[in-house]
């Protein structure tokens, strides 16, 4: 477990590492893209950069360049409605600005587009203007930019990588190798010295033969006595250890059937741990986010652009996305769920035994605890572990530390006050509320 | 001196000089070669084998290293989400939903507890009115929905067919059947469904000679009758017993089943005598019932003095004005009480009521003309019950004419009357002779073997309806879980067969917007499950025919010969009329009388017990005795004839049990769509003839033995008053409360001090003054011994089955026992006279000898025992390991997880209430109930903990829902509200009497604190000293004299 533990805590620090590295590499892409638009020649002077700022802002949820999502895909929008439609900039601005009543004035190819798009109507956009939606429309006319320059990038990001790796291979190898050098050293000096005296004719004084040291030891009945006891009480030691770890689990680290890391959610992208984990605040079980909850961000999230490893690739996290809609049974290209599922049978990493109740709602929604305090820093987890040993002696020290929040809960009024006179203390822990009883847990 | 001596071991030996043989023997270890020669040599074989020795060490050695690695190893649970999770189910919480059974015997309002989509608990739904909440039976009908005896799919001619060709081949011959003018007839339980009535005109149209006759098992045509004479309306006349002050009951046991049961609550209203008053309750009565052990005076009589009784005071009310041949006349005893009845009756005027259970028509009708003279508080006849409905003429007419051929197709649904028709043989051979016989059943049961298609039916829970039980009451049924198997139920397949399109549901929903809601909601009588229309309150139902009687001569003869006895066929509390024989939940509920699990009985009185031979001696050396060494109960068997039919059964001896009368249970005997284990008992419905529970029958005792299971061998109080306190209601009202409940003292310095002294006490008193501090109290006045606090306790806590075998070595497992108690003399204030005046040791040795056996016609006291939760509890200090130890909020804590199974504990306490898991009953094949297999672990409560073998477990005061109740509190900010623990408990929150209440003591006002110092509180076995957090209230009998 160690070993895992050390191995995350390095690709955390490879992760940093990497982060700046990509700063870099992004910012050639924006050279790349402002070179590119730069050599488009269109003859007006609408500002794709611009576009595209109003793009993500006002579009993106609905909208990509190059896929189709709730809405149709955007590049190359105008050319395409001129061509073949036969429609102008003037229909896209009406159609920006207030679909629904274009849809409602039954103009043919406005009704076309909703009929086709589960007649879910475009928001209304009143407060684009003109130039605004030239700017958009700049943005869409660009050509899509080859992404060139990214094998010089995982090129560089190799180098450092490997460095690491073997800095502390080698130092440990090279360390063991002058080990090695100094005791054969050491082993050839004796021997010299002993043929030079032997040489010179010194005698090397004989050691007396006396009694071996462990055969009187062994013949101490005493001392013999002593290490029967101590050896036994060693075992003993090292038995009680070896059954004090049966059945706890901590650092728990199954391979899953996605590769979900609560790093990238979590920890980059600061989703709330309610948010997917609702059912934390209001019942015993945190509960496992139905795939539903996944699919409210991934229906537009379908590929992953933060930073990568080594390991962890890019394609690598655009698979688990693929993994995510084939058991949500979400057909990418069409945009529409197939109807076919495939449950995902996530191993369970936090198992308490049958007879331990434990609520989450009571110590999140009530004493209001992070979420960390139990289970670690989930947001640096790549691959969620269980951090704590969830032992009953982990649980009652707690109870025994923690101090109950009373503050805006009047259910702890009264008790609080009197039960805080009977004990003399300002504020109560959980214990003294009555947190060690074994019917609160146990039932 | 060399030892020549020779020893020979017999005289073979010695004579063996030229004895071939026997040296040939004595050579050898066996007598008989054993083949190891013939297996070893059999090269082929052992080159085959694939399992060598050698292969069979390893395989040894790694499955013990697998398994010892495998006990560390924490094993791979997988958990696997919701796709798209639906928004009402959040893990972890319960929903509940409110819905209606109506299984053709009983027909209640219930809420639904739901965990997760799956059904787990049977709830009261405060809405509907008390008389409909849920008994026993509906508590366990949980269990029925995971049962795995369960038809998975429609069968034709024993073989599985789809819903589809099922549908399309009943379709046609039912359309071949129209065309052939032949009768189709549907032959149903009693729906009190409005929509399906609706249903079944629109097949009727369909279809030409379509008859609907419903058949309830337990027949109350003879009441229906007479009901429907006088008021127009095939009913039954609804009462309000808590508006009585004097109720006569001859032969009706109100408190059980009696016309659908449900009157136990407002009875219970009035017999607690809080304000001075209680009713009187009178019965006259053959076989023990919970109406008779809870009544002030109860007459044993067989029907003809019963139906003497009636005529009696008939006559005296009413006038005397009808003729009455008779060849018998009551005795003096007899006569003298009902003669003070007739005055009691009088002075009470219209707060008394009369019923009966006699059930011939003639009787019915008398009784309404009583309590219509009376102009009763408590007759309600424009209030119609509409549960029942079967009529005994038709049903025998319908024989017949399958008999003659007459019937083409005959569709059952919720009726299985192979069993339960008395003449089953002639139904069988109808039924043979029907062109197409079509069963709707949940079970292979016997009248679905012998039909030609059986459509798997769906358990209530999983169907839609809607129901009528009073008139103008309405309520709905709707399915909480999705079909588990490819189940319909009958009102679909009707739908389709009329050709309409509809769904079921719309079809209802329909039905109540066009008929019953006006302008109100749909969705709100869906959530309520009950509706009942304000503006237009049900039909008064005017009296349609004059007293007609009057005119008409009652004749009584004493057909009994000598010989014969009277047979009472009764439905026992926990089986009912048998739909649930393969409920191992109703199978191990105890008797409330009788204390017998799994089985039906012959009762019969000591008297005659003796008389004819099947009595058994408590304790003899050389002969047969009534107990085995581990104080199982045995009984003789007999053999009950009747015309040319015999049955042998078991006999019990049943105190209160009228002379010359005798008593068995419908319910039992099934064989057919239930596992083996409960196969028990007999079918008591082959005597039922003519729909007769009364019948005249021979028995012929025998001298084998039957092993009963009882789980309370002790019958009497021996005079131990304080286990039961109880008095007068005269004694109440008069005097002091330390004359009738005096608390057990104790000499401090030669001075009486009270137990609850803090003098006295053994132990430090804790202040239990802050926080929650639970107190659960029980009025023995309000208690009727019903039991389904039992079996919610059962369903709320996995307590497991554990068989008969089991029970009969009093391993029962049941948190919750009601302990039913016999005087021994008239009155336990007999008993406790008898007790108290014994002196010497000759007198005490045969009186307290006597004060075992319970009085011919005992008093009888319930009382609910669980754990007592004690503030002292002698359990927690014996514990070795800590196990069980006390709450600050009053409750006594079991870790099951910590217990070692000393059961130091269990022999420590007063109560005996703790139970020991001898074995593991989850999972475990040798308890084939219902917790070995996945389907009937589904209604386990996932909030408690299923406990292994060699634990200790008990009550725990439903700590997992006070707890949740605390929670819920916690996260809305907010105090716990007033009453919000009183439904916590899961028996107080069955009990419909009232009996039970359950709460925090140290909520001001609150109803539990009031009871807790009620003077009619006291603790079990105060002198111990155990102060427990149980309160009881001193049981008062509204006696008089002391009669």
């Amino acid at each position: 477990m160690d070993s895992k533990l050390f191995s995350n805590n390095f690709t955390s620090k490879l992760f940093k590492k990497l982060t700046k590295l990509n700063s870099l590499k992004s910012y050639t892409f924006y050279l790349i893209f402002i070179t590119s638009f730069v050599s488009i020649s269109y003859g007006q002077e609408a500002d794709p950069v611009a576009g595209k700022a109003l793009f993500n802002t006002n579009c993106a949820s609905c909208h990509k360049l190059d896929r189709k999502m709730t809405g149709p895909a955007l590049r190359y929008v105008e050319k395409r409605l001129a061509e073949d439609e036969g429609l102008d900039r003037e229909w896209l601005y009406s159609w920006i600005r207030n679909s629904s009543a274009m849809i409602k004035s039954g103009d043919a190819y406005a009704v076309k587009i909703y009929e086709e798009y589960n007649k879910s109507a475009m928001t209304a956009y009143p407060q684009l203007t003109n130039a605004d939606i030239d700017n958009i429309l700049a943005y869409t006319a660009k050509d899509k930019a080859v992404p060139k320059p990214t094998s010089v990038a995982t090129n560089v990001a190799v180098g450092p990588a490997n460095g690491i790796g073997l800095t502390d291979e080698i130092i440990l190898g090279v360390f063991t190798i002058l080990f090695l050098l100094l005791s054969i050293g050491l082993v050839v000096v004796t021997k010299t010295l002993r043929t030079l005296a032997e040489l010179k004719g010194v005698k090397l004084s004989e050691k007396k033969k006396t009694k071996p040291i462990w055969k009187a030891y062994l013949e101490n009945q005493f001392l013999m006595l002593c290490t029967a006891i101590l050896f036994l009480l060693v075992s003993a030691y090292g038995f009680y250890g070896w059954t004090m770890q049966v059945g706890v689990n901590q650092g728990y680290m199954p391979v899953q059937p996605i590769h979900y890391s609560h790093k990238i959610h979590s920890g980059d992208n600061k989703i709330d741990c309610n948010y997917c984990h609702s059912s934390a605040r209001v019942s015993k079980h945190s509960g496992i986010p139905s795939l539903n909850i996944c699919m409210n961000c991934h229906k537009s999230i379908y590929e992953y652009n933060g930073e990568t490893t080594e390991e962890y690739t890019k394609e690598f996290y655009d698979a688990e996305i693929q993994k995510l809609y084939k058991a949500v049974g979400w057909d990418d290209e069409a945009q529409e769920y197939t109807g076919v599922t495939y449950p995902v049978k996530w191993v369970r990493i936090h198992n308490l035994p049958d007879f331990a109740y434990f609520n989450h709602s009571q110590h999140v929604n009530v004493a209001g605890i992070e979420c960390q305090t139990c289970h670690g820093p989930v947001e640096e987890m790549e691959i969620m572990y269980q951090h704590s040993p969830l032992t009953m002696g982990w649980c009652i020290n707690c109870h025994r530390e923690t101090n109950v929040k009373i503050k805006d809960n009047e259910y702890y009024d009264r008790i609080h006050a009197e039960l805080s006179k009977k004990y003399g203390v300002e504020e109560l822990t959980a214990a003294q509320m009555g947190g060690l009883e074994c019917g609160k847990c146990h039932y | 001196m060399s030892n020549n001596k020779k020893y020979w071991k017999n005289l073979a030996e010695l004579n063996s000089a030229n004895n071939d043989v026997f040296d040939e023997l004595q050579n050898k270890e066996f007598v008989q070669e054993i083949p190891v020669d013939e297996f070893l040599s059999d090269k082929d074989n052992l080159a085959n084998s694939s399992t060598s020795r050698r292969d069979f060490l390893k395989y040894i050695g790694f499955s013990t290293a697998a398994a010892t690695l495998a006990a560390c190893e924490g094993p791979v649970v997988k958990s696997i989400p919701y796709v798209v999770q639906p928004k009402e189910i959040i893990p972890g919480i319960a929903n509940y939903y409110a819905t209606t059974i109506g299984n053709g015997y009983d027909f209640a309002n219930i809420l639904i507890k739901s965990r997760e989509g799956r059904p787990i608990k049977v709830e009261k739904n405060k809405l509907a009115p008390d008389s409909k909440s849920a008994n026993g039976r509906v508590h366990a009908s949980i269990l029925d929905l995971y049962d795995n005896a369960r038809i998975a799919q429609p069968t034709k001619d024993n073989m599985p067919i789809s819903w589809f060709g099922f549908e399309y081949e009943t379709k046609s011959e039912l359309e071949k059947i129209s065309a052939s003018n032949k009768e189709i007839v549907l032959l149903t339980q009693t729906f009190a469904s409005p929509s399906t009535k609706s249903l079944i005109e629109e097949f009727k149209s369909n279809y030409k000679n379509v008859k609907h006759i419903t058949y309830d098992s337990f027949s109350e045509s003879a009441a229906l009758n007479a009901y429907e004479l006088r008021y127009g309306v095939r009913g039954l006349s609804n009462y309000d017993f808590s508006k009585s002050k004097v109720i006569i009951s001859i032969g009706a046991d109100f408190l059980g089943d009696w016309q659908g049961g449900g009157f136990d609550c407002s009875y219970a209203k009035g017999r607690i005598p809080d304000n001075g008053t209680m009713s009187r309750h009178i019965q006259f009565e053959s076989n023990m019932t919970l109406s008779g052990a809870n009544a002030d005076v109860r007459v044993p009589l067989k029907i003809n003095e019963q139906k003497l009784v009636l005529i009696e005071i008939y006559k005296s009310i009413v006038g005397n004005k009808i003729q009455l041949k008779s060849d018998i006349s009551l005795n003096k005893k007899t006569k003298k009480i009902v003669d003070e009845l007739i005055k009691e009756i009088k002075s009470a005027g219209e707060g008394s009521v009369i019923i009966s259970g006699i059930k011939e028509d003639d009787y019915q009708s008398l009784v309404l003309e009583i309590n219509e003279k009376l102009n009763s508080y408590s007759f309600n006849p424009s209030n119609t019950i509409l549960t029942r409905s079967s009529d005994d003429e038709k049903i025998s007419g319908l024989i017949s004419r399958m008999n003659n051929g007459d019937v083409g197709a005959l569709i059952m649904s919720g009726v299985n009357p192979i069993y339960s028709l008395p003449d089953s043989k002639k139904f069988s051979e109808g039924l043979s002779k029907v062109e197409m016989s079509i069963c709707f059943s949940m079970k292979n049961d016997e009248t679905a073997l012998a039909s030609k298609f059986v459509a798997a039916a769906n358990h209530y829970l999983e169907s839609w309806g809607d129901f009528e039980l009073v008139s103008g009451e309405f309520s709905l049924a709707q399915p909480v879980i999705r079909t588990l198997f490819d189940t319909r139920q009958l009102q679909e397949l009707l739908l389709i067969w009329s050709g309409n399109k509809t769904s079921i549901h719309d079809y209802i929903k329909n039905y109540w917007k066009a008929n019953i809601l006006g302008s109100d909601s749909w969705n709100k009588a869906l959530h309520d499950g009950i509706y009942h229309n304000t503006s237009s309150s049900g039909p008064a139902n005017k009296r349609i025919s004059n007293s007609k009687y009057y005119s008409k001569t009652f004749t009584i003869n004493d057909s009994n010969s000598l010989n014969s006895f009277e047979l009472n066929i009764y439905p026992k509390t926990g089986m009912g009329d048998g739909k649930h024989a393969n409920n191992p939940w109703l199978q191990e509920f105890p008797d409330p009388l009788t204390r017998a699990t799994w089985d039906n009985y012959l009762t019969i009185s000591e008297f005659d017990a003796k008389e004819t031979g099947l009595y058994l001696e408590p304790s003899t050396f050389f002969n047969q005795s009534s107990h085995d060494a581990n104080g199982g109960l045995n009984g003789k068997y007999a053999i009950i004839k009747l015309g040319d039919k015999e049955i042998k059964a078991p006999v019990l001896i049943q105190p209160g049990q009228a002379r010359g009368t005798l008593g068995l249970a419908i319910g039992y005997g099934r064989y057919q769509g239930v596992k083996p284990e409960m196969m028990v008992g007999v079918n008591a419905f082959s005597l039922y003839n003519d729909f007769n529970p009364v019948q005249s029958v021979e028995i012929i005792p025998t001298n084998e033995i039957h092993e009963f299971a009882l789980i309370q061998l002790q019958n009497t109080l021996m005079g131990r008053g304080d286990i039961i306190k109880e008095t007068t209601l005269q004694e109440f009202n008069t005097k002091k409360v330390e004359v009738w409940n005096s608390q057990a003292v104790v000499s401090l310095n030669h001075i009486e001090t009270p137990v609850s002294s803090p003098d006295v006490d053994l132990w430090q008193e804790f202040d239990r003054s802050i926080g929650h501090h639970f107190n659960l109290s029980i009025d023995l006045n309000a208690c009727t011994g019903c039991g389904a606090c039992v079996i919610a306790c059962h369903a709320e806590n996995n307590v497991p089955v554990v068989g008969k075998t089991e029970i009969r070595k009093s391993r029962d497992m049941h948190w919750l026992r009601i302990d039913r108690y016999y005087s021994s003399e008239d009155s336990f204030y007999d008993d406790d006279m008898k007790k108290d005046n014994i002196s010497g040791l000759g007198s005490s040795l045969s009186s307290f000898g006597e004060l075992e056996n319970p009085s011919e016609n005992p008093q009888v006291a319930f009382q609910p025992i669980m754990c007592q939760h004690c503030n002292h509890a002698p359990c927690e200090t014996v514990c070795p390991v800590a196990a069980t130890s006390h709450g600050r909020q009053g409750q006594n804590h079991m870790a099951y997880n910590r217990c070692v199974g000393t059961r130091y504990c269990a022999n420590n306490c007063p109560y005996k209430v703790r139970r020991f898991n001898w074995f593991l009953y989850n999972g475990n094949d040798e308890f084939d109930y219902h917790m070995n297999n996945d389907l009937g672990r589904m209604v386990i409560n996932p909030d408690v903990t299923v406990r292994s073998r060699g634990v200790m477990e008990k009550c725990s005061f439903c700590i997992q829902n006070t707890q949740a109740v605390i929670l819920k509190a916690k996260n809305e900010g907010r105090p716990v509200a007033a009453g919000e623990f009183n439904d916590t408990c899961a028996c107080a929150s069955a009990c419909s009497s009232g009996a039970m209440r359950f709460g925090d003591i140290n909520e001001e006002g609150s109803k539990i604190a009031e009871l807790k110092n009620n003077k009619r509180a006291y603790h079990l076995l105060d002198a111990v000293g155990t102060k427990p957090n149980v309160v009881y209230q001193v049981k008062v009998r509204n006696t008089k004299n002391n009669v």
